[in-house]
């Protein structure tokens, strides 16, 4: 019985973040972040470099002091532990394997010196090797396989551990890239499997939106939104989170809100044309200027003439699947439309534009505005 | 398929042309190298099998010189200062080099200051260093002669005794050398990933751990080379001894370089110094050949 209730707590760590700030000199790395992670979630910080990512990564593994701020995993305090009593494992971007240990002992280390017996050691070694198909390279040095391999041995040597957190740093980005999308999903997987925590750390928003329950989006030191893949994608809480996830990059335009009546806010592009949005305008500030964003996939192409605005072409992408066009409006400015992947626009040619303004955002210097899904009747 | 053997003949031409334009930028150096390196150790060796002198008196005595060396009871007594000397300095200058590396492996200024200081001692020449430490080590008023008397004790004469002559010279030598290794050791450290360190920190590995588990290993090669020139260095011992106890007393700080010396150029034995040098030479090969058959039979394991 004890056995089990041990595992049990074990298994149950809530990460909890509160007003962590720091600061390397006189530059500050992490602004006042606040952050709640329920036990078996699976977490990713996506930000550009520099952002405080991995910065504050390492502060919850203990590689970097805590300056204020606190530090709660699984109801302890941690943030004043040394890393190896924290009971969390990290994957680190170069592996960090050790080269003159064999796999075997890289994955052994950590349990020896918190004195697991040998059997135990030996048993959960050749469990997790099973699991992760690295049995035949247990008796091999870090320096006898492959990168991918290598990989597989990082996450292993965390496996072992049982930690209440596990903790990804940027593990992908060193792998080509079919490696990197396998990698992908084995992650995804393993996170089933072992019904662990985890905090992974990338700048590459497709491993984001493919790999976590919640994407914590950070820029300049601070927390820019929390929210589900969808919520990031749909429902950006800042004109930064709007561009930085989304590929192609959300259009953004400079517009003045319409001072017309009616329920929802319609708003004048810069080339005249005005497109009528579902953000309700009783939601919105008293404000000259909005930054206006939409999605290629929102703006549709049709016959010049026949939709809000027109433009003319000046590069076509050919994905296959769809098409993206690339335009010039009648004031110069540009944006992007997609069109299906049978398109036949090519450069130079007068192109039809139609918005659909229940996928349109609004965004002042703090927040995004978005049509409420209600709000579409 | 005419054109497959065709590139296959050109190939090694190209390659034979190419060799031999290569020999052209080899040539200055392996010049040098033939006439300054290989010619003096190949006329050494010959001149090992005389009997001569300065003034060109010349016969061949075969291997005379070396079973004469062999039974030569203060040759094999300088043979044996020798190796005591290096069994006193390289595992010294080795584990010392390493605990000041270990210690001063920091990006702090007070730390670059000590590399410094620890480092400074190794630019002096030779006469400054055994000037210094004979009035360290003197008995007539030297600095541990005084530190004694301050405690009520008599002065020790260290290089006129016959079993502290060689351990102070072995002290001074250290203080001398310890730059080279340190600074080798603070290169190979600054190598060592520091992933490594925090993949250790959060596997629960204390300092002792972690220095005999990531740092040592991590830097075995360059313990290995540290050895390995340390004994080549110190079986050259000469000047220390020459101007610290002329190789006295009674013989007991006599090493090989030394008796060469004075075989050589003022008992005028060329031939005899001659062989004797060869001897000097293959027990340094030894030692670097065992060195390097013990670390590469290690790789293999």
């Amino acid at each position: 019985m004890p056995a089990a209730v041990e595992l049990q707590d074990a298994r149950v760590a809530d990460i909890e973040l509160k007003n962590i700030s720091k600061s390397f000199g006189r530059t500050r790395v992490i602004d006042n972040v606040s952050l709640h992670v329920r036990s078996h979630e699976f977490v990713v910080f996506l930000g550009p470099s520099g952002c405080g990512k991995s910065t504050l990564l390492r502060m919850i593994a203990g590689l970097e002091p805590v300056e204020e701020g606190e530090i709660w995993i699984g109801g302890r305090q941690v943030d004043r532990l040394p890393p190896g009593e924290r009971r969390v494992a990290m994957v680190f971007q170069h592996y960090a394997l050790y080269p003159h240990m064999s796999v075997r002992e890289n994955m052994s280390f950590g349990l020896r010196n918190q004195r697991v017996p040998r059997e135990e050691i030996a048993r959960r070694v050749a469990d997790v090797a099973k699991m992760l198909e690295i049995e035949p390279l247990l008796e091999r040095k870090p320096g006898q396989i492959s990168g991918g391999q290598r990989q597989r041995v990082a996450i292993g040597r965390a496996i072992v551990k049982e930690p209440q957190l596990f903790l990804f740093d940027e593990p992908l980005s060193n792998l080509d890239a079919a490696l990197r999308v396998r990698t992908r999903l084995e992650i995804a997987q393993l996170h089933q499997r072992v019904e662990a925590t985890i905090i992974f750390v990338t700048h590459d928003q497709v491993e984001a939106m493919t790999l976590a329950h919640r994407i914590v989006v950070m820029n300049n030191q601070r927390i820019e939104q929390i929210g589900t893949p969808m919520d990031i994608y749909s429902r950006p809480a800042t004109a930064f989170v709007a561009g930085f996830v989304g590929t192609p990059t959300m259009n953004f335009a400079e517009v003045e809100p319409d001072p017309s009546a009616g329920r929802f806010a319609t708003v004048r592009l810069p080339d005249g044309s005005c497109v009528e949005t579902r953000i309700d305008r009783g939601q919105l500030p008293q404000r000259e200027k909005f930054t206006f964003g939409i999605r290629a996939e929102s703006i549709r192409t049709c016959e010049p003439g026949a939709g809000d605005t027109s433009g003319s072409a000046r590069f076509v992408e050919r994905l296959g699947d769809r098409t993206l066009v690339y335009l010039a409006l009648s004031d110069g400015s540009t944006l992007v439309a997609e069109d299906s992947g049978m398109s036949r626009i090519s450069v130079g040619d007068s192109v039809g534009l139609k918005f659909d303004g229940g996928a349109a955002h609004l965004f002042d210097d703090d927040r995004g505005y978005h049509g409420s899904p209600q709000g579409r009747d | 398929m005419a054109a497959v053997p065709q590139v296959q003949d050109a190939a090694p031409l190209a390659a034979t042309r190419g060799n031999w334009r290569n020999a052209v930028f080899v040539a200055p150096y392996l010049f040098f190298y033939v006439a300054l390196i290989v010619v003096p150790l190949a006329w050494g060796m010959w001149l090992s099998l005389h009997k001569a002198d300065f003034f060109g008196e010349r016969s061949f005595v075969g291997v005379e010189n070396f079973v004469r060396l062999l039974n030569d009871s203060f040759f094999l007594r300088t043979v044996w200062n020798t190796f005591y000397f290096i069994f006193l300095t390289v595992p010294a200058l080795a584990v010392i080099g390493l605990g000041l590396a270990l210690a001063l492996n920091r990006p702090t200024r007070t730390a670059a200051v000590l590399r410094g200081v620890f480092f400074a001692s190794s630019v002096l020449s030779v006469t400054i260093v055994t000037l210094l430490w004979r009035v360290i080590f003197i008995a007539d008023g030297g600095f541990i002669a005084n530190v004694l008397e301050a405690f009520g004790q008599p002065p020790i004469a260290f290089l006129s005794n016959e079993y502290l002559a060689l351990p102070a010279i072995a002290i001074t030598t250290i203080w001398w050398c310890l730059g080279l290794p340190m600074m080798l050791f603070l290169a190979a450290l600054q190598q060592v990933p520091h992933s490594l360190y925090e993949a250790a920190a959060l596997d629960n590995a204390g300092r002792w751990t972690t220095l005999r588990r990531v740092t040592l290993p991590s830097i075995r090669r360059t313990f290995a080379l540290v050895i390995i020139i340390e004994i080549v260095l110190q079986f050259q011992l000469f000047g220390q001894a020459q101007l610290m106890t002329l190789g006295g007393p009674n013989n007991a700080s006599r090493p090989v370089v030394l008796f060469i010396y004075e075989v050589g150029f003022n008992r005028w034995d060329l031939g005899y110094a001659a062989a004797a040098s060869q001897i000097l030479f293959g027990l340094i090969l030894m030692a670097a050949m065992a060195r390097y058959f013990l670390s590469r039979r290690r790789e293999e394991v």
